[in-house]
């Protein structure tokens, strides 16, 4: 277990170095995804040995949302003013692109020629 | 000072207190998701947050002192942003085979959530740095705050509108999807991923495996995407 995190810590932490020494808009833990990719399509073992680990982080993934979350209950008094219109900007908003997303992944599914799964 | 005072200087000096109340909360809404059948409403995350915000108001207790407990919990989610690297990694075949409707509705989700949230908050007379702030609220946290940073907004505001989007999109996704007929998971899963972040990503998970991944799919590419869009979204609107 403490091997893979580890590996998983590296990961991040080169992702982070390299994306504030070279001014990248990019966040580092997505650069570490990207690292993480590419180093277990080029090593395969590599993935066997993280995949418990990684198991555990992802079956938990709400539960990392939850302080940041709570942090919203501290900031509602700034949105007294605005509160209705930031409200409908974001269901609106968010229920639209959900729709439109899938809705254009499917078409263009079914006018490649492609199965849905 | 009675012993109960002391007890409770002590723990309110230390992470123990708050870090464990977290881990409660969230294992009370997970067993209340779970009994509810996984309904979309019954969020996890929801549910944890209105506990512990009920809890730090009837304590008096302020956020920075509950976020020095719960800060651990919160760095977790930079390992758990690599470790979706892997989905992705189980998935790149599947990925390739479906790379032209994955860009298409990347781009699609990608730009109705930037412009019709920024349209919406136009017309309601919202202030540019109102705008600056709501623009990349789909992306995850981390890179919304960095793009809101760059457009002029207020990096708090971001956060909350940020987290607001990911709940109730996790909250919309099933009832919506369902409503439009869309049963390919990859479609449903990537919708959600790029309109909701890391806790539409989350939900995905609870629902479908394959849903999941593509979910932490399209929660990457819209990060770097929104990056590009929000500024000439933003630009149009101001």
């Amino acid at each position: 277990m403490i091997p893979a995190l580890a590996i998983i810590l590296v990961f991040q932490l080169i992702g982070e170095v390299a994306t504030r020494s070279l001014g990248l808009l990019l966040p580092g833990p997505v650069l570490g995804l990207l690292l993480l990719v590419l180093s277990c399509t080029l090593r395969p073992a590599l993935a066997e040995m993280l995949r418990p680990v990684v198991t555990g982080i992802l079956g938990h993934l709400s539960l990392f949302f939850v302080p940041a979350g709570v942090g919203v209950v501290a900031h509602l008094g700034q949105f007294r003013s605005d509160g209705l219109a930031v409200a409908v900007a974001l269901t609106v908003s968010t229920a639209l692109a959900i729709a439109a997303g899938a809705l254009v992944f499917r078409a263009v599914v079914r006018w490649t020629g492609g199965s849905e799964e | 000072m009675t012993d109960a005072a002391l007890i409770w200087s002590y723990l309110t000096q230390g992470p123990l207190l708050w870090l464990t109340a977290t881990l409660i909360a969230y294992w009370l809404g997970d067993t209340f998701f779970r009994r509810m059948n996984r309904q979309s409403w019954a969020n996890p995350v929801l549910c944890a947050v209105i506990l512990l915000a009920c809890v730090l108001g009837l304590t008096g207790t302020s956020y920075q002192t509950y976020f020095e407990g719960a800060q651990f919990v919160h760095f977790m989610l930079g390992p758990a942003t690599v470790a979706l690297g892997m989905p992705l990694y189980d998935n790149l075949r599947r990925v390739r085979k479906a790379l032209l409707p994955l860009v298409a509705a990347l781009l699609a989700g990608s730009v109705t959530a930037v412009v019709s949230a920024l349209a919406i908050a136009k017309a309601f007379g919202l202030s540019d740095l109102m705008l600056a702030s709501l623009a990349p609220k789909s992306t995850t946290a981390p890179v919304a705050i960095g793009i809101a940073e760059g457009l002029g907004g207020e990096p708090t505001i971001t956060a909350v509108l940020v987290l607001v989007t990911g709940i109730f999109g996790a909250i919309i996704a099933t009832p919506l999807l369902n409503a439009l007929g869309i049963r390919d998971w990859r479609a449903r899963g990537f919708s959600l991923g790029v309109a909701a972040h890391g806790i539409g990503t989350a939900r995905a998970f609870q629902v479908n495996e394959t849903a999941g991944a593509f979910a932490g799919i399209g929660m990457g590419l819209n990060a770097v995407l929104t990056s590009i869009i929000a500024p000439l979204a933003l630009y149009l609107f101001q």
